[in-house]
């Protein structure tokens, strides 16, 4: 049977992993290799990447991580943060980045999912989406979730999925630091709508969140940083406890 | 051990040549025949679309020369599915090595399946040591069931997670990204 999955997200910036993060024995708790090493040994099923640098060489620094960090990990990752173009995309692949995202830079022109799509595979083009409310319809949201746009939520991620996106992460700009719990009714109704896998995100900040966003919002895998960075809820602790609600983890 | 990866453009070679590497084997990428031929065991990728990659395997020569080899060839995801007779994607022709057609989900269940699933039902030795357990899968078309299947895995129906006929082995899943339990199971390749 598939199993749900649980993943953690390191913001990266300038090649080093941004927040503060609560592990007492790493050597070096800004570099990205070591925690995603961790991670994994913890049983993290997948890692997601999520690059904030604004210099010109950021396209480089990714570029050295994502191949140090491929060096290392045996599990899947994906890196995301700034990708709008082909070249951007099969650098990163060829340096060993098992997916990519894209968010804005799709946003603003659709037929980039297409081309990546035809280049590279659905499998590993995961399209993000910001989302919030506006007077009680979910818009999407450029630029971390600072810019609205008239689109609507579930029309877009619906083109998305036609355009041939293998996966959908939907974060929930109202739910996302609130550490009280993930957009479960957008969820359930995204997971409903669509045929391509659910990445939930945005309001982890309990073990009972997890069992509702995948009892509730049927996700098809669940993604938080700070909860797992400082280390409020241990990875095998939560999917230990998801099993035991009858949630398939691998254990 | 001289190991290669067949390089026809199939994408994500990396995580594979770092897998061998953390074995402490360097894969060489090539496409040159003779070296090829003169390997001792033989890696097959590929992620993407079927019928372009078949075409890359035409305009190479590649595709007589695989289904000819004589040591153990192993091939991984859609290197997998181009082994056999035929795949809906694309409606393209295989090597024919497997005797199977390769055909896609149905739309019961979400596809790709993406993810960690249970492999069982194991007997080959590439399985050595191993019993059943998660490994992680990204694909829309699968193996049914068939003669050569040497391990299952189950999404919407069980279909073949693993594919054996004499000195040709094939992974649906993704070996150098499932954990300490692909590192094994790409070790047994190389002692094969």
């Amino acid at each position: 049977m598939l199993t749900k999955r649980i993943i953690p997200c390191l913001d990266i910036k300038d090649g080093r992993t941004v927040k503060g993060v609560n592990f007492i024995d790493l050597r070096d708790a800004g570099d990205p290799v070591e925690l995603a090493q961790r991670y994994a040994d913890e049983g993290a099923d997948e890692l997601v990447f999520l690059d904030i640098s604004a210099t010109e060489q950021r396209r480089k620094t990714l570029a050295d991580m994502v191949y140090k960090v491929a060096e290392k990990l045996n599990v899947p990752f994906t890196v995301g943060g700034g990708i709008s173009s082909i070249e951007d995309v099969d650098v990163l692949l060829k340096n060993g980045a098992d997916k990519v995202s894209v968010n804005s830079s799709a946003v603003k022109n659709p037929k980039l999912i297409n081309d990546l799509v035809a280049k590279f595979g659905s499998q590993c083009i995961v399209v993000a989406i910001d989302a919030k409310q506006i007077e009680g319809h979910w818009k999407v949201h450029l630029v971390g979730g600072k810019v609205p746009t008239t689109l609507d939520l579930f029309e877009w991620a619906k083109e998305v999925e036609a355009r041939g996106a293998g996966e959908i992460l939907f974060t929930s700009m109202d739910h996302d630091g609130t550490k009280d719990g993930f957009a479960n009714k957008a969820l359930a109704r995204l997971s409903k709508e669509l045929s391509i896998p659910v990445i939930a995100s945005g309001g982890a900040g309990a073990v009972s969140h997890f069992t509702d966003t995948f009892k509730l919002g049927r996700a098809d895998a669940a993604l938080a940083a700070s909860v797992f960075h400082f280390k409020e809820i241990e990875i095998m602790d939560l999917k230990h406890e998801l099993k035991a609600e009858g949630i398939p983890m691998r254990i | 051990m001289k190991l290669v990866i067949i390089d026809y453009g199939a994408g994500n070679i990396q995580s594979i040549k770092f897998a061998f590497k953390r074995l402490g084997v360097d894969a060489e990428l090539t496409d040159d025949i003779e070296t090829i031929q003169r390997a001792d065991k033989v890696i097959f990728p590929g992620v993407g679309e079927a019928s372009s990659a078949m075409e890359k395997l035409w305009d190479s020569g590649l595709h007589d020369l695989i289904p000819q080899l004589k040591q153990p060839v192993l091939g991984i995801c859609l290197g997998m599915q181009l082994m056999c007779k035929s795949s809906e994607e694309g409606r393209t022709e295989g090597l024919g090595i497997f005797d199977i057609d390769v055909i896609r989900f149905s739309n019961v269940v979400k596809v790709p399946h993406i993810g960690w699933n249970k492999i069982e039902r194991l007997s080959s030795p590439l399985f050595n040591g191993l019993i059943d357990d998660f490994i992680y899968m990204v694909h829309s078309y699968y193996a049914p069931m068939c003669k050569e299947t040497v391990a299952s895995s189950t999404y919407d129906v069980r279909y073949s997670a693993g594919l054996q006929k004499k000195n040709f082995y094939g992974l649906q899943f993704h070996p150098e990204k499932s954990g300490k339990y692909g590192a094994k199971i790409l070790e047994n390749f190389l002692t094969i």
